[in-house]
C-alpha cells in the first residue's frame, strides 16, 4: 500500500498524507518560500503600478506578467501542483482550465473590440452610446 | 521457481503503477474532483473578468476606477488574504502532525484574516455606495460589483466552511472523512487567493492608471 504509486491529490504533497509525517519541517519551508516569493511579487506589482520611472505603455503588460508569475507561485508552493509523473491528472485538468479561461477572456476582448471598430457610428452618436 | 512466484517477487521490488494498483484511495479521488470544481469556478470568474474588461470604459459619465479605488485599502486586503493562505497551509501541516492546539490556532488566525479582508471590502463597497457609485450607476460599476462581490461571497462562504470544519474537528476528531473535507477547504482557500491575485491586478492596479 505505502509503495504504490497512486497519483497525488492536489495540495497533497505534505498535507494530510499519513506517510509524510516526518517531513512537516520541509512542508513549513515550502509554504514559507511560497509566501516570500508571493510577497515580493505583490510588492513589485504595487510598485510598478505607482511608479513613474517605467515606460507607461508597458506597465499593463508588466503587471499581467507579475500576476501570472504569482499565480504560478501559488499553484506550486501552496497547491503543490508539480510536473511530477504522479501529478499528470491534476496538470491536465489545470491545462484545460487555462485553455478555457484564455479562450473566454481573449475571445471576449477580441470580439468586443472588433465590434466597436466595425460598428462605429458617427462620432457624436458614439460618444453618447459607448458611455453606457 | 514458477512464473507466479517470479511475478510476486517483481511486485515486491518495484512499486505498483497506478493502473496496476486498482482504484485510487478515496482521498485522491475526492481531491481531484474538488480540483475539477475549482477549475470550473475559475472558468466562471474568467467570464466575469471578461465582462469587466469589456465594460471598464463604459462609465456613463459616472465615477471611474481611478476616482473610486483606494490602493492602501487594497494593499491591506491583499496582505490579509495572502497571510491567511499561508496560515491555512500551516493549519493543514499542524492537523497532519496531530498538533491540535496549533491547528486550532492557525484556523483562528486564518478566520480572523479572512474576516478582516471581508470587513475592509464591505467598508469599501459601503463607501462607494454612499457617494452614489452603486451598481445601477454604470455598466462599469455593475461589472465591478459583480466581479469583486462574487469573490467576496466566495470568501464569506469559505469563512463559514472554516468554522464548520473547526467544529467538525473538535466534535468528530480528525477522522479520514473530516481530513478529506479539510483538504478540500485548503484547496478552496488557496484558489480564492489565486483569483484575488488576478483581481487586484486587473481591477485595482490597472484601474487606477490614468
Amino acid at each position: 500500500m505505502s509503495d504504490t504509486q497512486y497519483d497525488r491529490a492536489p495540495g497533497d504533497r505534505f498535507a494530510f498524507s499519513e506517510l509524510k509525517v516526518e517531513e512537516a519541517g520541509s512542508g513549513v519551508l515550502v509554504y514559507t518560500i511560497g509566501l516570500v516569493l508571493a510577497v515580493i511579487l505583490t510588492a513589485t506589482s504595487f510598485w510598478v503600478a505607482n511608479t513613474s520611472l517605467l515606460w507607461a505603455p508597458g506597465i499593463p503588460l508588466g503587471l499581467a506578467t507579475l500576476a501570472i508569475a504569482q499565480m504560478g507561485v501559488h499553484l506550486v508552493f501552496f497547491l503543490h501542483i508539480t510536473t511530477g509523473p504522479d501529478n499528470t491528472n491534476n496538470v491536465l485538468a489545470l491545462a484545460f482550465g487555462v485553455l478555457i479561461v484564455a479562450l473566454v477572456v481573449a475571445g471576449s476582448l477580441w470580439i468586443m473590440s472588433d465590434l466597436n471598430a466595425n460598428m462605429m457610428p458617427p462620432t457624436e452618436f458614439m460618444n453618447s452610446q459607448m458611455q453606457h | 521457481m514458477n512464473i507466479a512466484t517470479t511475478i510476486d517477487a517483481v511486485h515486491r521490488e518495484a512499486p505498483l503503477s497506478a493502473s496496476e494498483a486498482g482504484p485510487a484511495p478515496k482521498r485522491i479521488v475526492v481531491a481531484f474532483g474538488f480540483w475539477t470544481f475549482l477549475l470550473s469556478d475559475i472558468v466562471m470568474f474568467a467570464a466575469l473578468f471578461a465582462a469587466y474588461a469589456v465594460l471598464v470604459r463604459a462609465t456613463a459619465g459616472g465615477p471611474t476606477g481611478a476616482q473610486l479605488f483606494n490602493q492602501a485599502s487594497v494593499a491591506v486586503e491583499t496582505a490579509c488574504l495572502l497571510a491567511s493562505s499561508y496560515t491555512c497551509g500551516m493549519m493543514s501541516l499542524a492537523v497532519n502532525q496531530r498538533h491540535h492546539g496549533a491547528a486550532y490556532l492557525f484556523a483562528g488566525i486564518t478566520f480572523a484574516l479572512g474576516a478582516t479582508f471581508l470587513a475592509l471590502e464591505i467598508r469599501e463597497f459601503a463607501g462607494m455606495i454612499a457617494i452614489g457609485a452603486t451598481p445601477q450607476r454604470s455598466a462599469f460599476l455593475s461589472a465591478f460589483f459583480t466581479l469583486v462581490g462574487c469573490h467576496g461571497l466566495h470568501v464569506a462562504a469559505g469563512l463559514i466552511w472554516l468554522a464548520v470544519m473547526v467544529a467538525q474537528v473538535a466534535i468528530k476528531g480528525p477522522r479520514p472523512n473530516v481530513k478529506r473535507r479539510l483538504l478540500c477547504f485548503t484547496l478552496f482557500w488557496h484558489a480564492l487567493d489565486i483569483i484575488w491575485v488576478a483581481l487586484f491586478t486587473v481591477v485595482y492596479l490597472m484601474g487606477v492608471r490614468p
